[in-house]
């Protein structure tokens, strides 16, 4: 695909690997079942990585427990960002750190406005100054149009009648918006079409690429990691990342499947 | 029962203050046929009011209370309690600067000056029993628009008043509509002339400040042929221990063609009975609207109603409720199609939290002689935890084979994914609630003026505060 030289340029010195999260030995649980059974990950300032696993394998859980979703309990290991100890807050106080998460289904939320919403949103992640003024009503403005976002979205409700397609720009609108220093994309590329996948690429990589923040992608394909382009890939699977590579993995995966890595586990 | 009991521990209540009592005039407690002569003689109202008070009096001596609705509640009113005319300045005053000080403190602390901004028409803030400031924008004059605070009306225009005064609500119609013919104070008297079209809301503000003292105003609005009003009211009250009572009735005439809008937020404290009678009369190609916002009181039993009565009139009757720990919001709407082609919307949304409950209350009845009439019902609930209750009430009456009725209803909770969503973009757990709950409020609060959108609000986060277990 011709694109994938075109974001080539944004990768950044690789010698800059300011750790920026450190997931270590992570176990967590819901409802007594163990999910995730220890996982190891580093993501330094600029980076892109990518997680691709079956159903099943523990990626949504990943990106749940990381935000701090309160169904989850972790019963080991420790998650930081920027050395803060991500455990320990609330998902809001993770959001305000720095968390932003994509989320695989976006709730509705009836007569809460798109606009209303964001500048909220804005104000309470980056601070009051930023959601007024021209700076932010630029800011919004190009990167509505960067996600061939239209005005008009500003007074619908949040999700609410949204298609899935929709669903995934107004999330990496968000992103665009809120400037986190991690970015966790759950399944953002599933149910987009050719043209989605293109827009969800171009506002992570401005997003993220040349900037001090890093980036986890959750995905089943490998076609968004094409457009992305990301500095690591790892398999995750039953609760352990089973393998590290760079993009060619992902490439491996599309073509082959998970049955090679089958039995690959670090305690196998 | 002493003044100083008045001044009681303030609680958790918004706008839970009073100011001492400065009453030039106050009557004891209870009600007898010489208090209600007495509070007539002391206004010089006509012969004709004097008798209708004393008739509606014996009438509410007479009717038993409403067998429906919450009746352990009802049965708590202790009416020998409760004060029924309590005169606190000692004119209407006009000027702004005229009105006392620690009244005009009381206003500053409801945040009234800063509403009365260039886009109100008019503003009457009714002061314990009587509108003690009243102010009317130079070119609603020179329209020939009046406003006036009602016992003004009665005595500038008692012609108007006589020819419709109890025309839309009888003395007869319920208890507590006879006990406010009986004892009725303040309120507002407006009337529009023909083709008149008021562009800015009309406002006036509400509020009990002393301690059992009940509140019976009566509004009565004309809008003449082809004329239009919006009118505003909002209420909040003091924090009392002891039971209040607030009985108003509000009729509404709407001659043909003409158009009436009424808005109100209630936000009584959570002891007050709020016991209303609001009916309004739409003749041909009329509308009316009430849009109604209950959230404060103990128990309200409030249904807006509409009697469509000319053909080709409409009637929308817009209403949240928000129902707290010991409170039941028992509210609704009433529309009756009596003529052809008449059309009537309903929206009602309730919110019950920590054991409250909210009821939908509704009825809506089309005649055997009204063709092609239609009607729409839509009744959603959000309850906020398990301890909350909703329930709901519809009733249709349609005698008539051509009406095209739809009725909805819904019944929700808080998801907690939703919480998770808003969380998760920095809100917390309480302020990602008063989102959803607002949200739930929006089509309500679209509708009101900007200001009174953002007070409630506001008003909808502060009530979210704590509410995390």
């Amino acid at each position: 695909m011709g694109s994938k030289g075109l974001y080539a340029c944004y990768k950044i010195d690789m010698s800059d690997d300011r750790e920026l999260l450190k997931i270590s030995n992570l176990k967590a649980s819901i409802d007594g079942k163990e999910i995730l059974k220890g996982i190891d990950l580093e993501i330094g300032s600029g980076e892109i990585h990518a997680i691709m696993g079956r159903n099943g394998s523990g990626k949504t859980t990943t990106a749940n427990v990381i935000m701090g979703h309160p169904d989850f309990e972790v019963t080991e290991g420790g998650v930081l960002l920027d050395g803060e100890d991500l455990l320990e807050m609330e998902a809001w106080e993770r959001a305000r750190s720095g968390v932003f998460l994509s989320f695989q289904y976006p709730q509705a939320i009836p007569g809460l406005q798109v606009g209303n919403f964001l500048r909220k949103s804005v104000a309470s992640i980056r601070g009051e100054d930023s959601a007024k003024g021209p700076g932010f009503r630029e800011l919004l403005k190009e990167s509505m149009e960067s996600m061939n976002i239209p005005r008009s979205f500003l007074s619908r409700y949040v999700n609410d009648g949204f298609s899935g397609g929709e669903k995934k720009r107004f999330e990496i609108l968000q992103l665009m918006l809120l400037k986190p220093k991690l970015a966790v994309l759950d399944e953002t590329d599933s149910g987009l079409d050719i043209d989605g996948i293109r827009d969800v690429a171009i506002g992570l990589n401005s997003a993220i690429r040349g900037t001090n923040a890093g980036a986890l992608i959750i995905t089943h394909y490998s076609r968004i990691l094409e457009h992305i382009n990301p500095d690591f890939v790892h398999v995750l699977m039953d609760g352990r990342i089973v393998s590290t590579g760079g993009p060619e993995l992902a490439n491996k995966l599309e073509e082959s499947g998970y049955e090679w890595l089958e039995g690959s586990g670090p305690d196998e | 029962m002493s003044k100083g009991d008045a001044r009681d521990a303030v609680g958790d209540y918004k706008a839970g203050w009073n100011d001492p009592e400065n009453s030039s005039i106050r009557f004891d407690f209870g009600l007898s046929e010489e208090v209600v002569r007495e509070i007539s003689k002391l206004k010089n109202e006509p012969n004709w009011m004097t008798e209708k008070r004393v008739k509606a009096f014996r009438h509410f001596e007479e009717r038993p209370m409403p067998t429906w609705g919450n009746t352990p509640m009802l049965e708590e009113i202790d009416f020998d309690k409760i004060c029924y005319y309590l005169r606190s300045s000692d004119s209407t005053k006009k000027d702004w600067g005229d009105v006392p000080e620690d009244i005009r403190n009381t206003f500053d602390r409801l945040g009234i000056p800063e509403a009365e901004q260039k886009w109100l028409s008019g503003v009457t803030a009714q002061y314990e029993s009587e509108a003690v400031y009243h102010s009317i924008r130079e070119d609603l004059e020179q329209q020939g628009v009046i406003f006036l605070d009602m016992d003004s009306g009665l005595r500038e225009f008692p012609e108007i008043v006589k020819k419709w005064f109890c025309s839309v609500v009888p003395h007869t119609d319920n208890k507590f509509a006879a006990l406010n013919t009986a004892v009725w104070s303040g309120g507002s008297f407006i009337y529009v002339p023909k083709g008149v079209k008021v562009e800015m809301p009309v406002q006036a503000y509400f509020r009990i400040n002393a301690k059992n003292m009940g509140q019976f105003e009566r509004t009565l609005i004309i809008a003449d042929e082809g004329s239009s009003i919006h009118y505003v009211e909002g209420c909040t009250a003091p924090t009392y221990s002891a039971n209040s009572l607030h009985s108003a009735v509000v009729e509404l005439i709407a001659l043909p063609g003409s158009h009436i809008r009424y808005s109100t937020i209630q936000n009584w404290s959570a002891n007050v009975y709020n016991l209303v009678t609001k009916r309004g009369i739409a003749h041909e190609n009329a509308k009316i609207e009430w849009v109604d916002g209950n959230i404060g009181s103990k128990l309200t039993m409030k249904y807006p109603a509409v009697i469509l009565k000319g053909e080709g009139s409409h009637a929308e009757v817009i209403s949240v409720a928000y129902s707290g720990k010991g409170q039941h919001q028992d509210a609704g709407a009433k529309i009756h199609h009596l003529a052809s082609n008449t059309t009537s919307k309903i929206l009602s949304k309730s919110i019950s939290k920590n054991g409250g409950r909210g009821s939908y209350r509704g009825m809506v009845t089309v005649s055997p002689k009204a063709e092609n009439c239609k009607l729409n019902v839509v009744c959603d609930a959000l309850i906020l935890d398990k301890n909350s209750q909703s329930d709901t009430y519809p009733t249709m009456e349609v005698s008539n084979p051509t009406a095209r009725c739809e009725h909805e209803a819904s019944v929700s909770k808080v998801g907690d994914e939703q919480l998770f969503y808003l969380m998760s973009r920095g809100h917390s757990e309480e302020e990602s609630l008063a989102m959803i709950v607002n949200g739930f409020f929006e089509p309500f609060t679209r509708e009101l003026p900007m200001e009174y959108a953002v007070e409630l609000n506001q008003l909808m986060a502060l009530e979210m505060e704590g509410s995390i277990g």
